[in-house]
């Protein structure tokens, strides 16, 4: 278990070492570089100077060079600065892993809340109303644009009834204020997020339904109730957990257009800002943190597995 | 759009076909006819392949519905901005004075070649990645499914909007190239391929691994036919169907990344309309146009519901689980 874990472990930090690097060599592709910026707030600055700065700050030394310089001060702990925020790069982002944290969380166990009884409430009745109505529905959340759902929300909660702030972040006043604020992008990303999970759930369930160790449950006379939460149910969570970690990438998308559409400082924003406004540096260690965040994700879901199912052991 | 949220589904609950035989006084049917039989039950999956046929055709006739109305699709007139629907413009104008109908017909060319083209483009390499894994195996699949593994594992959208920040020319593409009008739909096309292609690369692959132990297969190689012949005519023509199926629903997937992509900033390009870069404005023209803001999103989410349908159905006519039992 525990070489398991470790080689996992190496293999996630693997894949992130790659993805630094193909994050490193794109943000050299965009357009204008640091001094580009520099040059455009600055008239007087003369080509000279701008080929001094450039070789000041090493960005005439090839991709790989630079990389390593970053790859050795990011090794020491040290991202760099912010140019928007003029404030060290992790400053900024950990707070905002932190909202986008609380974000996902609350939204994807108000899904898996929804999603678990429909699922299995459909899939015991297949092919009736009922099935037919929370498939309909489920096809619906996945179908959605969800920038469009939020815009719907807005002017539904905040424009219409006025009940509910249009964005924005509470101030740190009260928890109860500040929870107001949460109440309209947790609602977005749950719809994004729960019809997918419905699917899942319901064809999960229907494959434990049909295994014979229900058979049997049922010839010894058990209900459809004891059935349904002693056998099913925890078969029927395997499959789901290996998609619901695969959709944390999915998860951190909904978030990031959640987050840019009621500006809500996360990390899905401050990642969008970063790219819109060349703030390279954050852009490259926001997309690496939401990187190791998915894999960690991954990593947690086969951990759940062997909780789930025993007979899963890993060598 | 990594993982579909569209598990393959037994065929629960559907009259199995011996049933259907009968009905059919007995005669046995073609697999043809059992498909349409099927997929014509699916009641759903046939409003949505009506749907979908009469958006192409409008779309299609964008240009003559403009000679019809008198009216240009991209002719800016400030003066007439915001105008409610009228004989002229049957659904108004935007905020810059253009007609909505036509930008939505037109965002809806664009919304269905990016939907149609990437999907293809995912299919074909996905299914070249797959069918390599899947029949050769060993090494080469361990590191083509890692890889798989691996991009399914990222965070897609903000990867994508770095990937569209990129500037072209930095890459040494031609200048004329990437200063043409529809270089933006060439570029989320690429953009969508590169992410895309990872759900039919595991389908094909699962399906090749029990393709590739079936006597015609084996009878094949002992024939002496050369690897890339069994791929191509034994193995691939039998994967086809969940090709179709897994394509079909990704579509819709796609269209609302574009259209995400599009809203953002970084994929369709104004002035070419997009229903995703039809809807930038709408959130601060909810309080003096809101059905601005009603229309494009409207048309995004009927086109992907009905795409994700259409497959629903084809899953369900295709099911090979349920053409074995005949």
């Amino acid at each position: 278990m525990l070489a398991y874990l470790a080689r996992r472990l190496a293999e996630s930090f693997l894949v992130l070492a790659i993805m630094s690097f193909v994050i490193f060599a794109l943000l050299g592709l965009m357009p204008g570089d640091p001094i580009d910026v520099m040059i455009f707030s600055d008239p007087e600055m003369t080509p000279e100077d701008a080929a001094r700065l450039r070789a000041l700050y090493g960005l005439d030394r090839p991709i790989a060079e630079r990389y390593l310089t970053w790859l050795g001060s990011a090794l020491q702990g040290d991202f760099g600065y912010s140019r928007l925020y003029n404030r060290p790069t992790l400053d900024i982002l950990l707070p905002r892993l932190g909202n986008t944290v609380v974000l996902m969380g609350l939204s994807l166990f108000l899904a898996l809340i929804i999603a678990l009884p429909a699922g299995i409430y459909a899939a015991t009745r297949p092919q009736s109303l009922t099935d037919h109505g929370i498939n309909l529905i489920a096809f619906a959340g996945i179908s959605i644009p969800p920038f469009w759902l939020a815009i719907l929300l807005i002017i539904l909660f905040a424009v219409v009834l006025g009940w509910l702030p249009a964005g924005g972040m509470g101030d740190g006043q009260s928890f109860w204020s500040d929870l107001r604020f949460l109440v309209l992008p947790v609602l977005a990303l749950t719809i994004a997020t729960v019809g997918g999970v419905i699917r899942f759930m319901r064809a999960a369930a229907i494959e434990a339904l049909r295994q014979d160790f229900v058979r049997t449950a049922r010839a010894k006379g058990l209900s459809g109730r004891q059935i349904v939460i002693g056998h099913v149910l925890r078969n029927a969570m395997i499959p789901v957990a290996t998609i619901l970690a695969l959709q944390m990438g999915n998860l951190f998308s909904g978030a990031l257009i959640t987050e840019t559409i009621f500006a809500y400082l996360g990390m899905g924003k401050t990642i969008y800002d970063s790219v819109v406004g060349n703030d390279y540096n954050v852009a490259l260690v926001g997309l690496l943190l939401a990187t190791l965040t998915t894999l960690l994700a991954n990593l947690l879901a086969d951990l759940a597995y062997t909780w789930l199912d025993p007979r899963i052991s890993y060598q | 759009m990594t993982i579909s949220p569209h598990p393959e589904t037994p065929n629960e609950g559907r009259p199995l076909l011996a049933a259907e035989a009968a009905l059919a006084g007995g005669a046995a049917l073609s697999v043809r006819q059992i498909f349409w039989r099927r997929f014509l039950a699916h009641r759903l999956a046939v409003a949505s392949l009506a749907f979908l046929v009469l958006l192409s055709l409008a779309s299609a006739a964008a240009p003559l519905v403009e000679a019809l109305l008198g009216v240009d699709g991209n002719l800016v007139d400030l003066f007439n901005a915001k105008q409610p629907p009228s004989a002229q413009h049957p659904l108004g104008t935007d905020e810059l004075g253009r007609d909505t109908l036509v930008r939505l017909l037109y965002g809806g060319q664009v919304s269905l070649i990016v939907g149609l083209a990437a999907a293809l483009g995912s299919a074909v390499i996905g299914s070249f990645l797959g069918i390599m894994a899947g029949y050769y195996g060993g090494r080469l699949d361990a590191l083509l499914m890692r890889f798989t593994d691996g991009v399914i594992a990222l965070p897609i959208l903000p990867l994508l909007i770095i990937l569209a920040a990129v500037d072209l020319r930095k890459l040494g593409l031609p200048e004329d190239l990437v200063a043409s009008e529809s270089i933006s739909i060439y570029r989320i096309v690429v953009l969508i391929v590169l992410v895309g292609w990872t759900t039919v690369a595991r389908l094909v692959r699962g399906a090749t691994l029990s393709m590739k132990t079936r006597e015609f297969v084996r009878a094949a190689e002992a024939m002496g036919a050369p690897a890339r012949r069994i791929m191509l005519v034994h193995i691939l023509p039998n994967v086809v169907s969940p090709i179709i199926v897994a394509t079909t629903l990704s579509v819709g997937g796609i269209i609302l990344l574009e259209s995400v992509l599009s809203f953002l900033g970084l994929g369709i390009q104004p002035p070419l309309p997009s229903w995703g870069n039809m809807l930038t404005n709408a959130q601060e023209l909810i309080w003096e146009a809101p059905v601005l803001a009603i229309y494009p999103g409207l048309l995004i989410f009927l086109t992907v519901i009905a795409f994700n349908f259409l497959g629903d159905g084809l899953q369900d006519a295709l099911d090979p689980r349920a053409i074995q039992e005949d």
